[in-house]
């Protein structure tokens, strides 16, 4: 049975076909209606059932989509294999997809941060799950109407727990023209930073009006953002921020070593434009000299660098709070900490550090942050956070600080892990001091209620049982 | 329904009841054995005593190389090692136990799956699938969709799709694979009682015949003592550290 005899009103397998909402080359949806299920759902018909590519790339999908979960995914409801009519059921999305916004771009640059943003998110969500889009583009990206994005099409997905069926039966690059990454060009299917790379071409898009690498279709033109640069965004746009450029083309970088480290990561920056550390990236303003690009070329026909595959990759680009009580009463405690950050970062060399300090204000009124003395509370807090962090030495990509105000310090401290997918938290324990019994400890609070993990530190104390009994 | 997948078993009973623990924890209902229950390790007899009930109940038991050769019907010899565990374990099985393994057939059948001991081409001549090479001849000639084989020490899954190209992929223990319905498998769980891969835990997976989804494990046990055994039966000693190692022959 081909997809094309499908007919509204026909049942397969207990679902009833509704609405014939789409047709593309790979395959169709309906809306369909199950007895079993409370609103209609979608059901994804492959076009073609006679091309291997397709064949395969829907049941990569079969394969991967049962496993995933997460506001980020459509819900997986039920499949049909090819010895009958195939088929994958899944959560119907009432919400657009980012490709009629194509037409507006190019888009003021905080709306492209933040689609950007909840992309990133949705991107890390996924790659915690061990899956590697390897296809994102405008097309695959939907929004929930909380503005939550939504992850489409697992045809050409990678699960690296799975074994890749993709990857074995095609030598071509398999990705879509403008948005592939200069790895997947060259075959590589095991790292996460490939959709970062794609996150970025779309970004330029929105920021642009431009495609990054224009819609290549040969391999040989593919190959060329092996190394091409692309313009710099600001040629195509000069109301493009500095910042803006910094992060589009950190994404683009075609060394993947040399872009953000995690989803998460690109998703931090995106949230903070004003923290963005500016390099040469932001100031580029023309095409790469010739000498440049023969560099680059040089080096697209060097060896492939070593891959780490997704959860190693997480794993080796953390971000890490580091909770810091920078009062002079606490003095020993922050150096404490900042040994205990030191250890953590040193042992991955693309986490990245966000220093956080609570100024508490009242809950109600009093110590306004916008009159002059809350900002000059606010600016003094964070000058002596930045004090702080020096002898860490981290290079300015790695780094921020922030000062948040708030009445419940707890709150603060965990709402921040939790809105910037924080991995590690690193905060002192002011012992068993009056004050603490007396308020509650907040590293304690913080323990129960943060979503990642969470190290305490404690300052050794000179005179300690341990220390005294040793002969 | 789950079914269990134990192969080269090897008379190890620490690691075979740690496995069958594991399995029951699991939710298994079924157990398919594919041979070489004896040979290598100290506890034949009650390896066998324990799989006399289960088949009792109506699991899947078939005959490996090693079972052959301790009822002397292998043709060929096995390494001189496990030719001394042969004549070892053959002094120490009763009656009842040859009958067993006299009765064991070299493959069996079950919906869309095959079970085998060492292959799908040719089971009695018990060679061994080394690679993508031998996985593709056995998927070629294989009635089923999916092939159990043990034999193999090490886990491996093979799979080929409509272009006839085999993969092999190693799996991640404990991450169930979804067996899809369009391409042809072909399942090593790895040995029960004697793993070869460098890492001494059982090896064993489960099948859900609903959902296709084949999940292998990695059980550890009590290797130590396992080991300690061989070396008080006077078996020889390497094979205690083969336990230890989970080191190769």
């Amino acid at each position: 049975m081909s997809a094309a005899a499908l007919a509204a009103g026909q049942r397969i397998d207990g679902f009833e076909l509704l609405e014939h909402v789409h047709r593309g080359g790979m395959a169709s949806l309906w809306r369909v209606a199950s007895a079993d299920l409370a609103e209609p759902a979608l059901m994804k018909v492959p076009a073609v059932q006679d091309d291997p590519a397709a064949i395969v790339g829907f049941e990569v999908e079969q394969m991967i989509m049962p496993l995933l979960g997460g506001p980020h995914v459509p819900r997986f409801f039920a499949a049909g294999g090819f010895e009958a009519q195939p088929y994958i059921v899944m959560e119907y999305i009432d919400g657009p997809s980012l490709r009629a916004r194509l037409d507006d771009a190019p888009l003021p640059p905080d709306e492209v941060a933040r689609i950007g943003a909840s992309i990133a998110e949705a991107l890390h969500d996924l790659h915690l799950q061990h899956v590697i889009h390897l296809d994102v583009k405008p097309s695959n990206i939907l929004f929930r109407p909380g503005n939550e994005a939504v992850l489409i099409d697992y045809g050409l997905a990678r699960h690296e727990r799975l074994p890749d069926l993709l990857a074995e039966e095609f030598r071509l690059p398999l990705g879509t023209g403008p948005y592939i990454s200069p790895e997947q060009v060259l075959g590589v299917r095991d790292d996460p930073r490939s959709d970062l790379f794609a996150l970025g071409a779309i970004l330029y898009h929105l920021a642009t009006g431009q495609r990054a690498f224009g819609t290549p279709t040969s391999v040989a033109a593919l190959r060329k953002r092996l190394y091409r640069a692309p313009v710099p965004p600001r040629q195509h746009n000069p109301n493009c921020p500095p910042w803006l450029q910094e992060i589009l083309l950190h994404c683009l970088e075609v060394d993947p070593e040399r872009r953000y480290g995690s989803a998460a990561q690109a998703a931090f920056e995106l949230a903070h434009p004003q923290l963005v550390a500016l390099t040469t990236r932001s100031q580029r303003l023309a095409d790469d000299s010739l000498g440049q690009q023969l560099r680059r070329w040089f080096r697209s026909v060097q060896p492939l660098p070593m891959q780490h595959g997704v959860a190693r990759q997480l794993r080796r680009a953390p971000i890490v709070l580091a909770a810091v009580d920078v009062s002079e009463e606490w003095e020993a405690l922050a150096d404490a900490l900042r040994d205990a950050s030191d250890r953590v970062l040193q042992a991955e060399a693309h986490a990245r550090l966000a220093c956080v300090s609570v100024l508490k204000t009242a809950r109600i009124g009093l110590g306004d942050p916008t009159d002059e003395a809350g900002q000059n509370r606010h600016i003094q807090r964070l000058v002596q956070l930045q004090h702080w962090a020096r002898p860490l030495a981290l290079p300015a990509h790695r780094l921020t600080c922030h000062v948040l105000e708030s009445p419940d310090p707890v709150a603060a401290i965990v709402d921040f892990a939790r809105s910037n997918l924080v991995d590690h938290i690193v905060i002192g324990s002011r012992g068993a001091s009056g004050l603490r019994r007396y308020l509650g400890s907040v590293s304690t609070q913080v323990v129960a209620e943060a979503p990642c993990s969470v190290t305490v530190v404690n300052v050794p104390r000179q005179d300690s049982p341990q220390a005294a009994s040793v002969q | 329904m789950t079914i269990a997948l134990l192969t080269d078993i090897h008379a190890n009973r620490e690691a075979f009841e740690a496995c069958l623990a594991h399995a029951v924890e699991h939710g298994t209902r079924q157990y398919a054995f594919l041979g070489d229950f004896v040979g290598y390790g100290a506890d034949p007899q009650w390896v066998l005593d324990t799989l006399i009930e289960h088949v009792d109940r109506g699991a899947i038991a078939l005959l490996g190389n090693h079972d052959a050769a301790a009822l002397g019907t292998l043709n060929g010899r096995l390494n001189p090692g496990a030719q001394q565990c042969i004549e070892w374990t053959r002094a120490r099985l009763s009656p009842a136990h040859l009958h067993f393994l006299s009765q064991l057939p070299l493959t069996a059948e079950d919906g869309s799956c095959l079970f085998a001991h060492a292959n799908g081409w040719d089971p009695g001549n018990f060679e061994y699938v080394f690679g993508p090479f031998e996985a593709g001849r056995s998927m070629r000639v294989a009635r089923s969709r999916i092939t159990f084989c043990g034999h193999m020490h090490e886990p491996m899954l093979y799979h080929m799709g409509l272009a006839q190209r085999v993969e092999a992929f190693a799996p991640v223990p404990g991450t169930p694979i979804p067996l899809s319905p369009s391409r042809r498998w072909l399942a090593l769980p790895g040995s029960v009682g004697q793993p070869r891969d460098g890492n001494p835990a059982a090896c064993y997976a489960t099948f859900d015949e609903l959902t296709a989804m084949l999940t292998y494990w990695r059980v550890p046990y009590d290797h130590q003592r396992a080991a300690a055994k061989v070396i008080e039966a006077g078996l020889p000693a390497y094979l205690a550290k083969v336990l230890m190692t989970g080191g190769t022959l």
